[in-house]
């Protein structure tokens, strides 16, 4: 499965190759999906043992501030997740055995670039509509799965 | 696996697919004339090449992420860097000096030795007050909005007008960090 969403968390994108079990309608799918990793990136950042400038907790943080968390494993399944300075977000849910997915996700946000930003007919910010892009994204992860 | 590197301007600037420079320049003139012809006030057609240019500029940054794979930039210094290293080399293919920092570096200007918008470019007598590159202003400001960054950028020197170089002043109004976008009780 996959979504893509811009840094206002609409929902771009919502791609399902194999999912066996939905639990709940799609909106709210999405919403708790960039909830959940818009919170995830606050907790990151704080827990970070590492880095100097923490906000305070509940403050919002510039997208690529502080550390990134790329992926979380549960037994039934893999998510991983990538985010661009411009607050476009990339999530993939895969089988728990895939490897580190962080080229696919570079190469994935190459492919948006490509078919969706420079097709003078896609207003950004609405959902993407655009075939080509939908064969290519198609194309690539058949030969990654 | 560690997170690829960013690339400099001149790599990224050899890998992507370029087009004639006279095409680039003559296509840009064309668009001008046209807008003056339209719309005749010259200040309407200073609004419009910015508008252009900032429409331009939201794509843009995606793009310019994407190739030349830079990680979020710490401060406005390191912005401003960037994007006269890595970004204008990238599209435009010439490199330009980041000087004048004021104060609180909050402010600085960008300094282009050669741009390829202007070859071949003379304004008429009656096109006084016109920006030939405003397009650029919607640009970096387009750009810069998508990644938080609110800006204002005007030309202090422009060769069209007589003086010796381009100069793009930059502004930081102020960064806008990424809110919630959905409503707790819901």
């Amino acid at each position: 499965m996959m979504y893509v969403f811009n840094r206002n968390g609409v929902c771009l994108l919502y791609r399902e190759w194999h999912r066996p079990l939905k639990t709940l309608d799609s909106q709210q799918d999405q919403k708790l999906m960039f909830g959940v990793l818009f919170s995830l990136k606050s907790f990151t950042t704080k827990m970070d043992p590492i880095s100097a400038e923490k906000g305070s907790l509940g403050v919002p943080l510039l997208p690529g501030q502080g550390c990134s968390f790329h992926s979380f494993r549960t037994n039934t399944y893999k998510l991983s997740f990538m985010e661009s300075p411009s607050g476009v977000k990339i999530i993939l849910v895969t089988h728990p055995k895939c490897g580190d997915l962080r080229e696919s996700l570079r190469y994935i946000y190459n492919i948006y670039v490509e078919y969706v930003m420079k097709n003078p007919l896609y207003a950004p910010g609405t959902a993407i509509k655009c075939e080509l892009f939908n064969t290519k994204l198609d194309q690539y992860i058949r030969t990654i799965v | 696996m560690a997170p690829v590197a960013p690339r400099s301007g001149e790599a990224v600037f050899a890998s992507v697919e370029r087009v004639n420079a006279e095409l680039f320049t003559l296509t840009y003139g064309a668009i001008v004339r046209q807008l003056l012809t339209d719309l005749e006030e010259v200040e309407e057609v200073n609004k419009q090449l910015d508008q252009m240019g900032y429409n331009i500029g939201i794509r843009l940054i995606d793009e310019f992420l994407a190739k030349s794979n830079v990680s979020r930039c710490v401060d406005f210094k390191e912005t401003a860097e960037v994007i006269a290293k890595v970004g204008l080399k990238m599209f435009l293919g010439v490199t330009a000096s980041v000087t004048n920092w004021d104060a609180d570096g909050s402010s600085c200007s960008l300094i282009l030795e050669d741009n390829p918008l202007v070859d071949f470019v003379e304004l008429p007598d009656t096109c006084q007050g016109l920006y030939y590159c405003n397009i650029l202003n919607g640009v970096i400001r387009g750009a810069l909005e998508m990644v938080s960054m609110k800006t204002e950028v005007n030309w202090v020197r422009d060769m069209l007008r007589g003086d010796d170089t381009y100069e793009l002043r930059v502004k930081l109004l102020k960064q806008v960090p990424e809110e919630y976008p959905y409503k707790d009780d819901e």
